[in-house]
């Protein structure tokens, strides 16, 4: 479990970075948001770079959290931000700049709406891209309950 | 750096609209009005559990999902606080079937069925407790 406002504090400088790779077009700097991403995906929110600096200097000052969350869903929110950030790099470094654009803006738009919204973007999209891909893959998926 | 400056702008232009668009309508209650929804009334048998004898609340979540948390204690708490109503939670990903007849495209979404398995009432995101008090046919 965990506090919260880590996981919307790290979304907060992610936003800020995903804006820097647009504007100066630097693919190291993606290339580090990638790592991070990375390390939220793996060992979670806590463990990432910016929920070490939400522990450090932003939580002694807040009181203590209204209540604690789950780390299963911003660790699969990193793993989404992960894989638009590879994306992202692929296309700086083949050259596909519309492909980067389009991949680091995806992610700067989930970004910012989970820092300045708390909304869940993951949530609003993952059901519906499971449905139209297991309608492509022939349904296989058993129920869980069986009638 | 030009188009770079313009990219950031509309996204957050575009997330900015969408953010409070979506924040008006997350957890609004839609009743259906007599007769409930139009589709097949459920059963026990579809959710693998009894239906409540005057309303079942039937969540639908996914793992990764946050604010599935928040609807899980209110639902629980109308539950627990009214008789008759039952409290219900789905793993959206491993019932498609039974989202895909729904019409569910998001979690968390809510229904709120009466004692014979109709939809009454359904809603996405986190609806306040006062709105699904209200939403629970009358007994």
């Amino acid at each position: 479990m965990i506090d919260p406002r880590g996981p919307r504090f790290a979304a907060a400088i992610t936003t800020v970075v995903l804006a820097v790779v647009l504007i100066t077009g630097n693919p190291w700097v993606l290339a580090v948001q990638a790592v991070v991403f990375a390390i939220g995906a793996g060992w979670g929110p806590a463990a990432s770079p910016y929920g070490l600096l939400y522990a450090r200097l932003v939580r002694p000052r807040l009181g203590p959290p209204g209540e604690l969350e789950d780390a299963a869903p911003p660790r699969f929110a990193q793993a989404v931000g992960l894989l638009f950030a590879i994306v992202g790099l692929v296309g700086f470094v083949a050259g596909a700049t519309v492909l980067a654009y389009i991949a680091v803006g995806a992610a700067l738009a989930a970004a910012f709406l989970n820092a300045a919204f708390g909304l869940c973007l993951g949530c609003e999209v993952y059901l519906a891209y499971r449905r139209i891909v297991s309608a492509r893959s022939s349904n296989n998926t058993p129920p869980e309950v069986s009638p | 750096m030009i188009e770079g400056v313009v990219v950031v702008a509309a996204v957050l232009v575009v997330a900015t609209i969408f953010g409070l668009w979506h924040r008006r309508r997350d957890g609004a209650v839609r009743t259906m009005g007599d007769g409930g929804d139009e589709r097949p009334a459920l059963v026990g048998a579809d959710l693998g559990v009894e239906l409540g004898a005057r309303a079942t609340l039937v969540q639908f979540s996914s793992a990764f999902c946050q604010p599935c948390r928040a609807v899980r204690g209110r639902l629980a708490h109308v539950a627990d606080q009214v008789d008759g109503v039952r409290h219900v939670e789905i793993d959206a990903e491993r019932n498609l079937d039974l989202v895909r007849r729904l019409g569910i495209v998001k979690t968390p979404t809510t229904l709120v069925l009466d004692g014979a398995g109709r939809i009454v009432a359904r809603a996405s995101g986190v609806p306040s407790l006062d709105d699904v008090h209200a939403a629970l046919p009358a007994t």
